[in-house]
């Protein structure tokens, strides 16, 4: 029998949020933390508002060794990490070495440590620039460093795809759980809110230019125009049910139940996008019928093409109006990496508690045939629910997590 | 250029500047003789030492500095050596 992967402990930051107990008394009750960028002075570029994380001192933290060689992104990654050690009740040492792995996504790579060498190399010159450059602004570099600070020296990566990672890193520790390994902390972080991080969002050309926090990132809105990024994410620890019982974990708060990616036709080619196969897959790999998805997290781009094809691919596979579809994230801005760990941790927590968190700021175009809830939280009894992740260049992916009995 | 002297105070603040402190190492304890490793500093650590050093002091390290000196006061003596060189007509 295939071992299930289940949810142990969870460790998030968001801007309306640090520690699961913050982020889902913020995100439950629909509570916006999209503002004016105040990392750096943003004034002269043409998008200027972020999700940014407030009050997060990493020497609070982390030993004074990490300081100097990590970005802000592992940083906030290394503490989420942290606490779900404590969330699941697991302490490093208690599971074998070899048996505990890192699979982590990303998008950005640490920027704002690359930003800050790349300006000491052209300002001061070459000896000038940190012997930490060498690895600080990997993609790579959250894994390591989660791996080295806890002695995890199981099966470990990187996943890099867009906000479609988020999805892939989940499903990629899943696999390594069904091939043995004991624990793997899945999930990503990013946080490029710093000039150089603010340009290459810039120049992916989807970025909302508007100044009004509630009126700039509008997923599935007739009048959505770009979105709002954000910084942060979620590390989820991922256990073979079995070995989390035995253990006495604390909460089992849900399993990754199935999983589905694909990638999009060539631009031009006028076929369908990938989206509706994705989940379609999705529900195949966790035996569930589209009946039995009690809610869908969705990617929520917030540029009508994509939001157009979004709410195609959920009618597709549900009918109109078929499943209560929500995007949290709309309080948060997207936080590539991290945006859909982020949402999956708001799924088992929509399951724990019953209710579907809103999608604030939106009102639903009449163009779309989907269920959206918006405004308010909504109560539901929640079995099932789908998270859905799109990246850039033509990835999809979507993943089942259910209530485990 | 007067005559400078690098002391076990300064090669404390630069590594902490550089690489921090191992938690459970307390650099003002008696350190001296303690090889970096031991105190909590790998390779790359040094490297960014080093480079420190050597743009404070306006010297050239040999790149095998670190393998020959392994403690704190072997390798504030070989800086002083250096430095005194500079300064020698």
């Amino acid at each position: 029998m295939t071992a299930r992967a289940v949810i142990t402990g969870i460790g998030v930051a968001t801007a309306n949020g640090l520690g699961v107990d913050d982020f889902w008394a913020a995100t439950r009750v629909g509570k916006n933390a999209i503002g004016p960028v105040t990392r750096f002075d943003a004034s002269s570029y043409p998008a200027r508002l972020a999700g940014e994380i407030t009050g997060f001192e990493a020497a609070d933290h982390l030993p004074s060794r990490l300081l100097p060689q990590t970005d802000r992104m592992t940083r906030l990654a290394l503490v989420a990490a942290d606490c779900a050690f404590e969330d699941a009740d697991v302490r490093p040492g208690d599971i074998p070495e070899f048996d505990m792995g890192v699979v982590t996504a990303s998008t950005s790579g640490g920027f704002e440590f690359g930003q800050n060498e790349l300006k000491k190399l052209w300002s001061q010159g070459s000896q000038y620039v940190s012997a930490y450059q060498s690895f600080a602004w990997f993609y790579a570099v959250n894994s390591g460093q989660i791996s080295i600070r806890n002695g995890m020296r199981g099966p470990s990566g990187v996943v890099v795809s867009d906000h479609a990672g988020g999805l892939d890193a989940i499903a990629q520790a899943r696999r390594q759980i069904r091939k043995g390994s004991k624990l793997i902390f899945s999930g990503g972080f990013d946080a490029s809110i710093c000039p150089w991080g603010w340009v290459a969002q810039i120049a992916g050309g989807r970025l909302s230019t508007r100044t009004d926090p509630e009126r700039a990132y509008l997923p599935f809105d007739a009048d959505a125009n770009g979105y709002v990024p954000g910084e942060g994410g979620a590390l989820l620890i991922l256990e073979d049910e079995h070995t989390a019982r035995e253990r006495g974990a604390r909460t089992l708060y849900g399993e990754i139940a199935g999983y589905g990616a694909t990638f999009d036709p060539k631009p031009g080619s006028g076929r369908e996008p990938g989206l509706r196969r994705a989940i379609e897959v999705a529900l195949a790999d966790a035996g569930a019928a589209a009946a039995d998805v009690d809610v869908v997290f969705a990617d929520g781009a917030g540029t009508p093409d994509l939001d157009r094809a979004e709410a195609d691919a959920i009618t597709a596979v549900f009918g109109p109006g078929g499943v209560p579809v929500t995007a949290p994230k709309t309080m948060i801005g997207r936080l590539y990496s991290g945006a859909a760990p982020v949402d999956v941790v708001s799924a088992v927590l929509a399951i724990r508690e019953g209710i579907i968190p809103p999608t604030t700021n939106v009102e639903c175009a009449p163009a779309y045939d989907i269920d959206l809830v918006v405004g308010q939280p909504r109560p539901a009894s929640v079995r099932t629910a789908l998270v859905l992740a799109r990246g850039h260049g033509g990835f999809n992916s979507a993943v089942v997590v259910r209530e485990v009995d | 250029m007067s005559e400078r002297t690098f002391t076990i105070e300064d090669l404390k603040r630069i590594l902490l500047e550089g690489a921090g402190a191992e938690e459970g190492v307390d650099l003002d304890g008696d350190i001296l003789d303690t090889e970096f490793e031991e105190l909590g500093y790998e390779s790359l650590a040094l490297l960014e030492t080093g480079g420190r050093i050597e743009r404070e002091y306006g010297i050239s390290l040999d790149d095998d500095v670190f393998t020959d000196n392994r403690t704190p006061r072997s390798l504030v003596t070989a800086i002083n050596t250096q430095l005194e060189t500079l300064v020698a007509p």
